[in-house]
């Protein structure tokens, strides 16, 4: 469904994706890991074209990501952040059906009537009136993604969705995120939770200097690596704490 | 002392005629130099490239010559090439011209401060330009601005006072006759200045609560 070949990104001096080769089916969980630097966010902001690849092709579902291609690719990709980017001058609520209703004109009722079972879906339907400022980090992704989904998306990008959380409240957030898996969402991650790879992803992308190292099946990758890099990474995260 | 009483008992109802005229210029010639702003920061901000040259320009004429000589401009000499404007009209279309360069740098610096991670989220919600201007940057940015616009209010509240040089009936004029024909200088002066700070304090008032009701948790 999502399919990269050859995509190089070089911002200014400094080449950041050298040639990335990457297959998402539908229906397929997908984690890119990798150190900080590396390029694995580089590739999902290119996907949705917050950054334009410099060479190599991208295709959504048969649609090439260029700019004819990239507002129907918007309509059906939605995307994540690490900081949750939700609009602090709407409520939780306008946060969610603001892209149907200011973005594909849907009739407000209804709108809001499918935002507020989104907020239910994440948990959050009690604080739909809130303004995200007001809420945890936690609950302003779980926010996050509710408004992802109220795209009806046929993907969703996740760019580090659990990094800026405090610990305890990572959790919640990976909850929300398996059942989606569960319910058969395509989903592209880019994580440092191996320990959620392991239990979701179908497959893993361990991305390095720029470049897809080593891809696979999930329990491959993250229990027995080929390339030593992908072995030497692991180690590092997995023994941090 | 009293005559002061007597003369503002006397004068008052002229000048609060003429505050009026002031207050209404000052709403009008702020609601143009608001939107003229944001059409020189949007230009500004235009992938176009002599869009923003445009807007550039404006804003360095625009700021280098005096109120008053627009005004003058707008009000003596547009006439001789068939525009003919009342005097209220010029002295809207003068000050918020004027005023608009102002706002163009206060909303520039408050667009400047929102967050890069906003746009992004409206982008990957497939918001095109218009839409991200309109629900995302203007709303954030006009927050950000809020007390430096706040501020601007404040000086073209005072200096439509410069209207007076072009026959409008505000304060300051009507101030001026009174002076005139009385002589009793010290008290009119005195009196308009008063009405001045009294129009002054409430905007420095609205300008808090604005910011209170837009605070964002």
């Amino acid at each position: 469904m999502i399919t990269l070949r050859g995509v190089t990104k070089r911002f200014g001096a400094r080449a950041v994706l050298k040639g990335v080769d990457l297959d998402v089916a539908r229906g397929e969980v997908l984690c890119l890991i990798g150190g900080s630097g590396s390029g694995k966010s580089t590739i999902l902001r290119c996907i949705n074209g917050l950054e334009r690849h410099d060479a190599g092709t991208i295709h959504v579902d048969g649609t090439l990501v260029d700019d004819a291609g990239l507002p129907a690719i918007r309509r059906r990709v939605a995307m994540v952040f690490q900081r949750f980017n939700l609009f602090p001058h709407r409520t939780v609520l306008e946060n969610v059906f603001e892209a149907p209703v200011h973005v594909h004109h849907e009739p407000l009722a209804q709108a809001r009537a499918r935002a507020i079972d989104l907020l239910a879906r994440v948990d959050m339907a009690d604080h739909a009136d809130s303004l995200p400022g007001a809420l945890s980090g936690g609950q302003q992704q779980r926010v996050g993604i509710a408004r992802a989904l109220a795209l009806r998306p046929d993907a969703i990008l996740f760019d580090e969705p659990t990094s800026a959380l405090d610990p305890e409240r990572v959790g919640e957030v990976l909850r929300v995120m398996r059942e989606l898996a569960e319910e058969g969402m395509t989903m592209l991650i880019v994580t440092h939770e191996i320990d959620f790879a392991r239990g979701v992803a179908d497959k893993v992308a361990f991305v390095d200097q720029g470049v897809i190292a080593e891809q696979g099946k999930a329990d491959d990758i993250l229990t027995h690596p080929k390339a030593a890099r992908t072995a030497q990474f692991l180690a590092r995260v997995l023994h941090r704490g | 002392m009293n005559d002061f009483l007597g003369d503002a008992h006397a004068f008052l109802p002229i000048l609060l005629r003429g505050l009026g005229v002031t207050l209404e210029l000052t709403v009008c010639a702020l609601s143009l130099s608001l939107a003229l702003g944001v059409v020189w920061v949007v230009m500004g901000r235009a992938r176009f490239a002599p869009w923003r040259w445009l807007s550039r320009g404006v804003i360095t004429v625009v700021r280098g010559i005096p109120i008053i000589v627009q005004l003058f401009f707008i009000y003596f000499v547009l006439p001789d090439w068939g525009l003919d404007l009342p005097p209220f009209a010029a002295g809207v279309i003068g000050l918020g011209l004027a005023y608009s360069v102002y706002q163009a740098e206060n909303l520039r610096g408050g667009i400047g401060a929102v967050d890069r991670g906003l746009i992004e989220a409206g982008e990957a919600l497939g918001m095109n330009r218009f839409t991200l201007w309109r629900r995302v940057i203007l709303p954030l940015g006009m927050r950000h601005a809020l007390p430096s616009i706040g501020n601007t209010m404040v000086m073209l509240l005072k200096d439509t006072s410069i209207a007076s040089t072009i026959t409008i009936a505000e304060l300051t004029r009507e101030g001026q006759l009174l002076a005139i024909s009385t002589f009793h200088n010290g008290s009119v002066y005195a009196l308009i200045a008063l009405l001045y700070l009294a129009a002054s304090l409430p905007l420095s008032g609205l300008v808090r609560v604005l910011e209170r009701k837009g605070r964002l948790a």
